[in-house]
Parts: C-alpha cells; structure tokens; sequence
C-alpha cells in the first residue's frame, strides 16, 4: 500500500496548545535514565539561567509524535504504523522547552517518496509558544518498510 | 551555562566514550514516557512479522542516549543548537536481564563562530553502526 501523495504539504496542528510541566520533563528524564538535575530541580535550572526545570533535546519529539498521530490515525494517508521505522531525526532549537511553556505545533509534511521498495515519509514539527516565540522545529523521516522484503 | 570552555576545545578533541544498557523493559517505559506504542518496540511477534530480526529499540531512545554524551560533557542541555541523527542499523533488544548494549563516541570536528563547535556521534550496538552522520552544535563557554 502506497502513501497517498496527494497529503504532501497537509499540515496538522495540536488541537489545543500542549503544556510542559514538570512532572512530564521528569518521567521522560527517567525514561531515558538521564540525571541532570537542570531537568529536575528547579533552584539549579533557575541558576543556570532558565525560567524552570529544563526538558532534555529529545523531549520535543513527544509533540512531533503527536502530529504523527493525527497523520496516522487518517486513513486516507496510508500509513501502515507497523512498519513504520524511524530514519532520520534532526532538531534545531532556539532554546530548551521549560516547564511552564504553553506550545503549539505545526506539523508539515514536507516529502514522500519511494527508494528500494520502501517509502519514506518527512514531517516538519514547528514548535513555538503560543505568543509566537520559536522553540525547536523537529524534522522526522519516517522509512515505511516494503510489505514483502523477502520477495525483492 | 557550561563549563567547557571554547579556548580549550580543539577540533580532534574527544569526548569520553560511554556504554548503555537498553533493556525491554527501559523500551516500555521509554513508550509510555513519548507517546510512541509502536508494537515493533515491544512485541516479538509484530516485530518478526514485519521482515525484522526481533524487537528493536525506539531510534529516539539511542538517540537521547547518544545525546547524553554530549550534554553530559558541556553539562547544560540547553547548550545544543542542533542535534540531527540518522538510524542506520537496528539496536536489537533480546528477552533477556542484560539485552543490548549501545557504546557512543564522540569527536569535535568543527569549530564555528558564536563559541560553537560540532561534535561528530557515533553509535554502535553488537557490532553495528547504529547511528550514521550524526551531529550535536553545541554553544560553549
């Protein structure tokens, strides 16, 4: 099942801005066996210049994977999630996401193309504050892996 | 703010290589922390029905572990400018107490302006490279 081209340059937006908080920052710092403290205690994040605990550099895929979602559950697009692998991630932050930001994201696709009986799917995740002050964009390709990879 | 200082930092300075542990249960948890359920990560079977070798890690789980070597280094996270990774091999987690084993390097290669250098991020797991042209812009002291 080919991904329907016609959903190149589709945008999806977060329904509502997503708010970072400090106990998300915190399980994903455990979920990742990260312990900086700049990402758990609030007096050193203040110190090292932050408004609150920071989250770590992946921390923003969580928005992108929401904007995946939106993308996946349409079944117009032709998505087959399981065999969806990761192939490339990239972010360019103008700053850490904070405890305390309230954040929209935009989520653009941005390529779709078929190489060695495989399709690969880009998505461009900008993510800013909701007064419009960039954070990070997240730029995710996605590889959908041929149906019958033995029968090449 | 970090603790490196731009003056010290030379292009061909290396970052101390670190080893992780990647364990099922780290990918259970690691789904349930990012919103990514994707059955591949955690299930054997959906993951050998479709053409791969066992149940695979998140790539954006060795991806934050690669990262570690670098903020872990300069001590703020806040400090990366950039961080891109390509996932060039699986990191394939068996059903076992100890599963698989990710070794991350890293080498500065370019100096910029603004205090910034690029470091240059390699992963490898059982063997394989699991992480190609992958590189950290970090902003120093």
């Amino acid at each position: 099942m080919a991904i329907n081209r016609d959903y190149l340059g589709r945008v999806y937006e977060l329904p509502e801005p997503y708010e970072v908080t400090r106990v998300k920052i915190r399980e994903f710092a455990d979920a990742i066996s990260d312990p900086n403290p700049l990402y758990r205690d609030p007096a050193r994040a203040k110190e090292a210049g932050y408004t609150d605990v920071i989250a770590p550099p992946t921390f923003p895929v969580i928005l992108g994977m929401e904007g995946v979602g939106q993308a996946v559950a349409d079944p117009e697009l032709g998505l087959d999630f399981s065999r969806v692998v990761h192939g490339d991630q990239r972010f360019r932050y103008s700053r850490p996401l904070q405890a305390g930001d309230l954040v929209t994201c935009r989520t653009t696709i941005t390529g779709i193309k078929a190489l060695g009986g495989n399709e690969m799917l880009t998505l461009d995740s900008e993510i800013a504050t909701v007064a419009g002050e960039h954070v990070v964009t997240s730029v995710n390709m996605l590889v959908v892996r041929s149906a019958a990879p033995a029968e090449k | 703010m970090t603790a490196v200082r731009y003056a010290d930092v030379e292009v061909g300075t290396e970052l101390p290589e670190r080893t992780y542990p990647v364990r099922r249960r780290d990918l259970v948890r690691y789904a349930g922390a990012s919103g990514d359920f994707n059955e591949i990560h955690w299930n054997e079977r959906v993951a050998r029905e479709v053409g791969l070798p066992g149940v695979i890690a998140h790539g954006m789980f060795t991806m934050a572990q690669a990262g570690r070597l670098v903020t872990d280094w300069v001590g703020d996270p806040g400090a990366i400018v950039e961080y891109g990774v390509r996932f060039s091999a699986p990191v394939v987690v068996p059903d076992d107490d100890t599963g698989a084993e990710l070794v991350v390097g890293g080498t500065v290669t370019k100096k910029l302006d603004n205090n910034q250098v690029v470091v240059a991020i390699t992963a490898r797991s059982a063997g394989a490279k699991v992480l190609a042209r992958s590189t950290a812009v970090v902003r120093l002291a």
